[in-house]
C-alpha cells in the first residue's frame, strides 16, 4: 500500500503545489485546501482524502519543503482534537459520505472539533457513561445528558460524542458513537475555570439534541470499539510529537540555567542534569517508536510515551519554578479567559507548572495507563471485576 | 551551541535482521551452556569461566572479532552487533570476558591503528578468540579519566582490574605509553579479590620487573585508552538493558504464577504498577542503549554525549530492575539458589563500572553546557 510513492515524487508534487499556488500570493485557506486536494495534507491518508496512500515517513519531506517555502500551516494547536482523534476515527469507521464531508474542513482548520466523552459520573470508567441517545420514529437520534472537561467546546463546530443507546445490556455493549453538531440549539456550553485561571475546558449540557442517523460512526451498540480508536490515537498524539534535542520544556529551563548563573545551586544542578538525561532518553524513545512504525513493526511503546511525557513535564516545570526563585513567586495573569488553543508550554513557568498537572489526567490518567501497560503489554492478570456482566442500568452509582 | 545542533543523520535505533540472527545464536548458546544453575555452580568453583562457552562465543560464533575489520582477522561488524551480544550476556550474566577484552581492549588496539606489528598481531589473536586482553585500570575508570591514566611506570600495583584472571595479556598505561604485558611472564602477579559481583571477577595486578612491549607512545595511547573506555561504557548500557529485561520478564512470570489471597500476586495493582513502570524504563533504556551503540558504530561526533546519556540512564534502570526483582519474588528472591541475586550483584557492580551515573551526568553537563554553580 505504501510502496508506490517515494521521496523524490513527493518532493516534486510539493514543488508543483507551490508553483500552482505561490504562498506569497495565495490566501491561507485557499492554500491549505489546495494542499489537501493535492494529497499533501497527510500523505498516509487515502487518495481523495488529503493523502497519497504513501508511507507516513514521507510526511516530514512535505513539511520541510513547505516550511522552507514559507507556506502557512494548519496551526495544529488549534485543531488538535480534530487531527489527533476525530480524523483517525472517521477514517476508520466513517462512511464514504462522512469522510468526504468532514475530513477536508477538519484538516484545513475551517471546522474545529471537540470530544464529548467524559461525564461527571464517567471519567476513568468511561464506559459507565449515562448520556442517552434514543431513536425517534424517523430513525434519527435524540440526545440528553451532560458532558464535562470538554476542551475547546466553546470554539468547536463539531464533536465526537459517545452516548448510551441501550441501558439493558452490560455497559460496554450499549454505547454508540456520533458526530454532534455543536450549533444545535440543544447544546449549551459553559466554561469551567481551571487552576491556571483560564477556561480551556467546559461543561456541555445536551438537551433534546437531534442527530440524524447519517452522523452515526460505526454500528449501533459498537461505540465502545470505535471509541478505542479515538483513545489510542489521543494517547499517541499527547506526547507523541517529534522534537529536537532540548525541544520540550527542558529547553526552556536549560536556557535559563545558561543565561542566569546567579540562580544556580548544587541541588538544582543535580536535578536538572537528571531531568535533562531523562528528557533526552524520552525523546530517543519516541524516535525509536516512530522508526518502528515506519518499519511496519509497531511496538507497544506508544502506551508508555504519555506516561513519560506527563511525569517529565511536571518535574521539569516544577524545577523551573524553583530555579526562578523570586520570579517563581509570581504569575503572569489570573484573568479568566477562554483560549482558542490548547497550550502546554506557553506563557510563564507558573503556567507550565499548573497546566502540566493536567497531563497525567487528560486522555486517561497515569494510573489507568499503568493498568493498561500491565494488562495488555505485560499480560498481568486483570483486577477481579464485578461490572462485566451487569446491565448498565443495574450498576452502582 | 552543542546542545541545539542535531546530529546530521538520525540514529538507527532498531535491530537489523542480521543483528537478530546474531542474537538468536548467542541466546541459544547461553541457554545451552550457561543456565542459572550452571552459572551458580561456576561462581562457587575456582574459576567461574567456562572455557568451552568462551570458545564457542568468541571463535565459534565469531563474537570476539565483531569490531575488528576482516583484513585484521575479524568479522568487520560494528558496535551495534557487539551491543546485541552484550544484551544477551546481560540477560544470562554468564561470566565471559567479552566487554573487557572484545570491546575495551580491542577498541584500544584498533584506535592505535597499526596495519602490522605487535598491535595487529595481538588484535588478530583477540579477534580469533585465541587470546584475552584486558586494560590494567580499575573497572570503575570512566572514559573521562582515560587520558589521566597515562602515568607511572611498569613497576606498579593496580587494583580492581576486571577479568584479569582470564587475560593472557594486560594493556598497561604508563607515562611512556601503552605496554602489552603477558600475564604468564616473570614479574606479573594477578591476585584474585573477593568481588561483589561473582560473575565478573576482579583482581589486583602487581608488576615488578615485568617485560612489556611498547605498543604506542603516551599521546596516541591516551586517545586510544579514552576511546576504549568510551566504547566500554557505551556498550555496558546494552548489558544493563539485557539484565533489566531478564529481571522484568522473570518478575512478571513469577507474579503471574504465585498465588496469595486466592489470586495471583501479579493481579494486585501496586505490583502491576511497579512492573508497568519498570517496563517503561526498560523501553527507554533500549532507546538510550541503541543510540549509544549506533553513535559508536558510525563514529558520530555525538558519541561522547550518547554514551554519557546511556550510562547516566541505564545504570539506574538495571539496579532498579534487579532490586524490584528481588522484592517482588519475596523470600525466594533472597535465596542463594534463585538467580535473582546474580542480577542484583551484576547490576550494582555495573553501576560503578566505567564511571557511576553521577560521573556521566558531569560529562553531560560539560558537553551540553549546563555548568555547575
Ligand atoms: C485538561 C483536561 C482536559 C480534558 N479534556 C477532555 C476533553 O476534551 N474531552 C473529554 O471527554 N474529556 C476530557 N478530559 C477528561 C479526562 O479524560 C478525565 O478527567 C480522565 O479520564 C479522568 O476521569 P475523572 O476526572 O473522572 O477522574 P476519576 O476517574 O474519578 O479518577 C480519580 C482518581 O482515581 C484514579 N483511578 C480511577 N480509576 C482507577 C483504577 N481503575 N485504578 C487506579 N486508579 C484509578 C485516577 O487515576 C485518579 O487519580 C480532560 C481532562 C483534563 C484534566
Amino acid at each position: 500500500m505504501s510502496t508506490a510513492i517515494d521521496a523524490a515524487q513527493i518532493r516534486r508534487r510539493t514543488q508543483e503545489l507551490l508553483a500552482a499556488h505561490p504562498p506569497a500570493t495565495t490566501g491561507r485557506t485557499d492554500f491549505l485546501q489546495a494542499r489537501f486536494d493535492a494529497g499533501l495534507a497527510w500523505v498516509h491518508y487515502p487518495v481523495g482524502l488529503g493523502g497519497l496512500d504513501a508511507s507516513r515517513s514521507l510526511q516530514p519531506v512535505v513539511d520541510a519543503e513547505l516550511a522552507a517555502a514559507g507556506a502557512p500551516d494548519n496551526d495544529p494547536r488549534r485543531i488538535g482534537i480534530g487531527l489527533g482523534m476525530a480524523a483517525p476515527t472517521i477514517l476508520g469507521y466513517g462512511t464514504e459520505e462522512q469522510k468526504q464531508r468532514f475530513l477536508r474542513p477538519l484538516w484545513v482548520g475551517e471546522e474545529v472539533w471537540c470530544q464529548l466523552f467524559s461525564e461527571p459520573g464517567a471519567g476513568s470508567d468511561l464506559a459507565a457513561l449515562g448520556t442517552r441517545a434514543v431513536r425517534d420514529e424517523g430513525g434519527d437520534w435524540v440526545v440528553d445528558g451532560q458532558k464535562v472537561w470538554t476542551s475547546s467546546a466553546h470554539v468547536a463546530r463539531w464533536a465526537i460524542l459517545i452516548a448510551r443507546t441501550d441501558p439493558d445490556v452490560p455497559k460496554h455493549q450499549g454505547i454508540s458513537y456520533f458526530i454532534c453538531d455543536m450549533t444545535d440549539p440543544g447544546v449549551e456550553v459553559r466554561p469551567l475555570r481551571q487552576i491556571t485561571g483560564e477556561a480551556e475546558f467546559n461543561e456541555v449540557f445536551l438537551t433534546g439534541v437531534r442527530i440524524p442517523d447519517s452522523r452515526r460512526l460505526g454500528p449501533v451498540g459498537d461505540g465502545w470499539k470505535v471509541a478505542q480508536t479515538t483513545l489510542m490515537n489521543e494517547r499517541v498524539s499527547i506526547g507523541g510529537a517529534r522534537i529536537p534535542r532540548e525541544g520540550g520544556m527542558i529547553g526552556t529551563v536549560a536556557r535559563t540555567w545558561r543565561e542566569q548563573p546567579a540562580l544556580r545551586t548544587h541541588d538544582l544542578h543535580q536535578r536538572l542534569l537528571t531531568l535533562w538525561v531523562e528528557a533526552e532518553v524520552a525523546r530517543l524513545t519516541g524516535e525509536r517508536l516512530r522508526q518502528q512504525l515506519v518499519a511496519g513493526q509497531p511496538g507497544p511503546e506508544g502506551s508508555g510515551m504519555k506516561l513519560a511525557f506527563a511525569r517529565l513535564n511536571q518535574e521539569i516545570s516544577g524545577l523551573e519554578v524553583e530555579l526562578l526563585g523570586d520570579e517563581g513567586l509570581l504569575y503572569s495573569d489570573w484573568t479568566m479567559r477562554r483560549p482558542e488553543i490548547v497550550d502546554f508550554t506557553g506563557r510563564d513557568a507558573g503556567y507550565r507548572y499548573l497546566r502540566s498537572k493536567g497531563n497525567s489526567i487528560e486522555g486517561g490518567t497515569s494510573e489507568v495507563l499503568l493498568n493498561i501497560v500491565a494488562e495488555r503489554v505485560l499480560g498481568l492478570p486483570v483486577e477481579p471485576r464485578n461490572d462485566k456482566d451487569v446491565a448498565w442500568k443495574d450498576l452502582a452509582r | 551551541m552543542t546542545a541545539q545542533t542535531e546530529a546530521a543523520q538520525a540514529p538507527d535505533l532498531l535491530y537489523s535482521e542480521a543483528e537478530e540472527d546474531l542474537r538468536s545464536a548467542v541466546r541459544s548458546l547461553l541457554a545451552g551452556r550457561a543456565d542459572a544453575p550452571a552459572v551458580i555452580a561456576g561462581i562457587e568453583s575456582d574459576t567461574p569461566y567456562d572455557l568451552r562457552l568462551w570458545e564457542s562465543l568468541a571463535a565459534g560464533i565469531g563474537a570476539a572479532g565483531l569490531l575488528v575489520p576482516e583484513k585484521l582477522g575479524g568479522q568487520g561488524a560494528t558496535h551495534r552487533e557487539a551491543a546485541v551480544v552484550l544484551e544477551e550476556l546481560g540477560r544470562s550474566v554468564a561470566p565471559a570476558p567479552y566487554l573487557t577484552s572484545a570491546v575495551v581492549a580491542t577498541e584500544i588496539l584498533l584506535a592505535l591503528g597499526a596495519g602490522d606489528g605487535p598491535v595487529a598481531g595481538l588484535l588478530a589473536e583477540l579477534a580469533a578468540g585465541r587470546k584475552v586482553a584486558v586494560l590494567a585500570l580499575p573497572f570503575s575508570t570512566p572514559p573521562a579519566d582515560g587520558a589521566a591514566a597515562m602515568t607511572g611506570t611498569l613497576e606498579r600495583t593496580v587494583t580492581g582490574v576486571a577479568e584479569a584472571e582470564a587475560a593472557d595479556v594486560l594493556l598497561v598505561p604508563t607515562a611512556d605509553g601503552l605496554y602489552a604485558v603477558e600475564t604468564g611472564g616473570d614479574g606479573v602477579a594477578v591476585q584474585a579479590l573477593v568481588p561483589l559481583d561473582l560473575t565478573r571477577p576482579l583482581a589486583t595486578v602487581t608488576l615488578s620487573g615485568a617485560a612489556g612491549t611498547l605498543l604506542a607512545d603516551a599521546g596516541p595511547a591516551a586517545a586510544a585508552v579514552s576511546k576504549g573506555l568510551l566504547a566500554g561504557a557505551g556498550l555496558l548500557a546494552s548489558e544493563q538493558l539485557g539484565l533489566a529485561e531478564w529481571c522484568l520478564t522473570e518478575t512478571v512470570r513469577h507474579t503471574r504464577e504465585r498465588h496469595q489471597f486466592n489470586r495471583p500476586v501479579g493481579s494486585f495493582q501496586s505490583l502491576k504498577h511497579r512492573m508497568a513502570q519498570l517496563w517503561l524504563e526498560v523501553v527507554s533504556a533500549r532507546a538510550a542503549a541503541r543510540n549509544a551503540a549506533d553513535a559508536l558504530a558510525t563514529g558520530s561526533p555525538d558519541a561522547p554525549l550518547a554514551v554519557a546519556v546511556a550510562q547516566a540512564y541505564c545504570s539506574r534502570v538495571a539496579v532498579n530492575a534487579a532490586e524490584e526483582c528481588v522484592q517482588l519474588h519475596g523470600g525466594i528472591g533472597m535465596t542463594w539458589e534463585h538467580p535473582a541475586h546474580l542480577y542484583l550483584k551484576r547490576a550494582k557492580a555495573d553501576s560503578i563500572a566505567y564511571g557511576t551515573a553521577g560521573r556521566h551526568r558531569e560529562t553531560v553537563a560539560g558537553l551540553v553546557e549546563l555548568p555547575a554553580p
